[in-house]
């Protein structure tokens, strides 16, 4: 089944599609980052697709042993014809950004969040991309493989209690 | 003067009328863990609301990648902690696609059988915990007690009632023991009356049904849009079940049927959760019927430890064991998503293994976030009251939050 919608990628896309595999049985493709949008919009939308659910979104950070340091981790799921595809796209360390998809599937948001937090990658076009896990003032990316396991984070000072003003003039 | 009355000089002229930002916990007793909401209130309907997870940050990824595969495990257990079993059993899945690994039978349904039992652990906490915050003090602690039947069941089985870490990569620390089904036998009338009770004092309470239906509705297309899984996305009548869409370990084996709800509300998720209960009770009954006689464990040393005569007495064994506890298990180059029907819903974890010693990358599809992320589609425009169940059906787990 998934073979099709890979094939069905390829025509339609042409050279979008830079290498697939189906490793243990999972179909993955990996996209060119711009075509990233174009095909997921396809996918979503094509009868022969209708990959209804956006099952996650995560990264790898793959440091020197690729020449692209990121990887963008995609994972959708057709509930109606039952098929499954992974999608990566590469992200290089000197342009850590990547089209939004919660422009195709509103559940793109906190994952996609996630995602900044943990890795640092920036999702273009975001509605509303702040850290979802951790504090605003935290200093890094706690999942780049070059954060340290036992890394400390500096103390935050407490901002001042806000003082509801207008219930003090009245 | 002002005089209150006439015309053009109503009480609502000169009372408050702006909106309230209210912050709805952490410390509020229907928030659970670290989750706040900050609601914008007009009287006591929620306008808006701007949901934090909170940092409960354990560095779950962050330390599975510093650990050896078998090491992960006890860290898996932590995830939904109401569901420890299917939790072990996700993981080692993961791991035994990436490497190709085939399990014995007699493992496939043991596995069943405990996934069902935490299954049952993990709704019978949701029904309780839902009813104790609607003020409905007994059912929870008929539900609690139920539980507690099944908790040290589990505990007879692996020595936890809660970090269990049973599973291994290529079976299971043990078999069952020897009286666990007379036992399990043992306790089942109990666990029913129970469950009768919960059911007598719930189903079709005034207060409890008020409370519970047509609050907290969300659409099948909205659900499905934002990722829901499980019974949220069955009580809106999606019969999408991983046990039955995508059979796994046994599933394909055993008759159990998927309730699904029609309204999408509260109340269908509770029936939906209740029905559930009676259709793990059915499977784990099957589970022992069917179950084959014969090893637990593959006989591959590089993955599974071997028994401990091995290890004491001969040389290959002691090898194998000290080569898996030094140094860990090698499995090979590759990466696999692997998902499992969880108490909330899917329970994916993506691996992937770079060839060493643990996972190079591992990651947790937890259907708490997914369940979170579209929580304000159920709660706004309803009454502030109609949060505490809508939050409470939903059943969010922080720990399978975290990353």
């Amino acid at each position: 089944m998934s073979v099709a919608l890979v094939a069905a990628i390829q025509s339609r896309f042409g050279d979008a599609i830079l290498d697939s595999h189906d490793l243990a049985g999972d179909d993955t493709v990996t996209l060119r980052k711009d075509a990233l949008v174009d095909v997921c919009r396809y996918l979503r939308e094509d009868p022969s697709c209708q990959m209804e659910m956006l099952v996650d979104v995560t990264a790898i950070d793959w440091q020197e042993k690729r020449s692209e340091r990121y990887e963008v981790v995609y994972h959708l799921h057709s509930l109606s014809l039952k098929h499954r595809l992974r999608i990566k796209v590469a992200v290089s360390e000197e342009d850590l950004t990547v089209p939004t998809l919660t422009g195709i599937w509103r559940g793109a948001n906190w994952p996609e969040r996630e995602t900044w937090d943990m890795y640092g990658i920036r999702f273009d076009g975001h509605p509303d991309l702040r850290r979802l896990l951790l504090y605003p003032e935290f200093e890094g990316h706690p999942l780049r493989k070059d954060y340290p396991v036992r890394g400390y984070q500096p103390l935050v000072d407490m901002p001042s209690l806000p003082v509801d003003r207008e219930d003090s003039e009245e | 003067m002002t005089v209150y009355g006439k015309e053009g000089h109503t009480a609502a002229d000169h009372l408050h009328t702006r909106e309230m930002i209210l912050n709805m916990g952490p410390a509020h007793p229907a928030m659970h863990g670290t989750v706040k909401m900050i609601l914008t209130l007009d009287g006591e309907t929620i306008k808006d609301a701007d949901i934090h997870v909170g940092y409960l940050h354990r560095g779950f990824e962050k330390m599975c990648e510093e650990q050896t595969w078998n090491q992960v495990m006890p860290y898996t257990d932590r995830l939904n902690y109401s569901s420890p079993l299917i939790n072990n059993m996700g993981y080692a899945m993961a791991v035994e696609k990436i490497a190709g690994i085939e399990i014995t039978p007699r493992c496939r349904w043991i596995r069943t059988l405990v996934s069902e039992l935490s299954r049952i652990t993990d709704h019978i906490t949701c029904i309780g915990a839902q009813a104790l915050e609607l003020a409905a003090y007994s059912p929870f602690l008929y539900g609690i007690e139920a539980r507690e039947l099944l908790y040290q069941l589990i505990e007879e089985l692996t020595g936890a009632r809660l970090t269990v870490s049973y599973a291994r990569i290529g079976g299971l620390r043990h078999d069952l023991t020897d009286t666990f089904e007379a036992h399990y036998r043992e306790r089942l009338p109990r666990i029913h009356q129970l469950l009768e009770d919960v059911h007598r004092l719930l189903t079709k309470n005034r207060i409890y049904y008020d409370r519970m239906a047509g609050t907290g509705v969300i659409s099948a297309e909205d659900a499905i849009d934002y990722g829901f899984s499980g019974p949220v996305l069955r009580s809106t009548g999606v019969t999408y079940d991983v046990r039955k869409n995508y059979p796994y370990l046994a599933y394909g084996d055993v008759d159990f049927e998927v309730p699904v709800g029609s309204e999408g509300d509260n109340y269908d998720r509770y029936l939906v959760r209740v029905e559930e209960i009676k259709q793990s009770l059915r499977i784990i009954d099957q589970c022992f019927k069917n179950m084959p006689d014969g090893p637990v464990n593959i006989e591959d040393w590089n993955v599974v430890l071997p028994p401990k005569e091995e290890v004491y007495n001969t040389i290959e064994g002691m090898i194998a064991h000290f080569k898996i506890i030094m140094h860990g298990s090698d499995i090979p180059e590759g990466e696999a998503y692997s998902y499992v029907e969880g108490a909330n819903g899917e329970l994916g974890f993506y691996v992937v293994s770079s060839g060493g010693r643990g996972p190079y990358k591992m990651h947790v599809r937890g259907p708490s976030l997914h369940l979170m992320q579209g929580i304000h589609k159920m709660i706004l425009g309803g009454m502030i009251a109609d949060l505490v169940p809508t939050f409470d059906s939903i059943n969010m787990i922080g720990g399978e939050i975290d990353r």
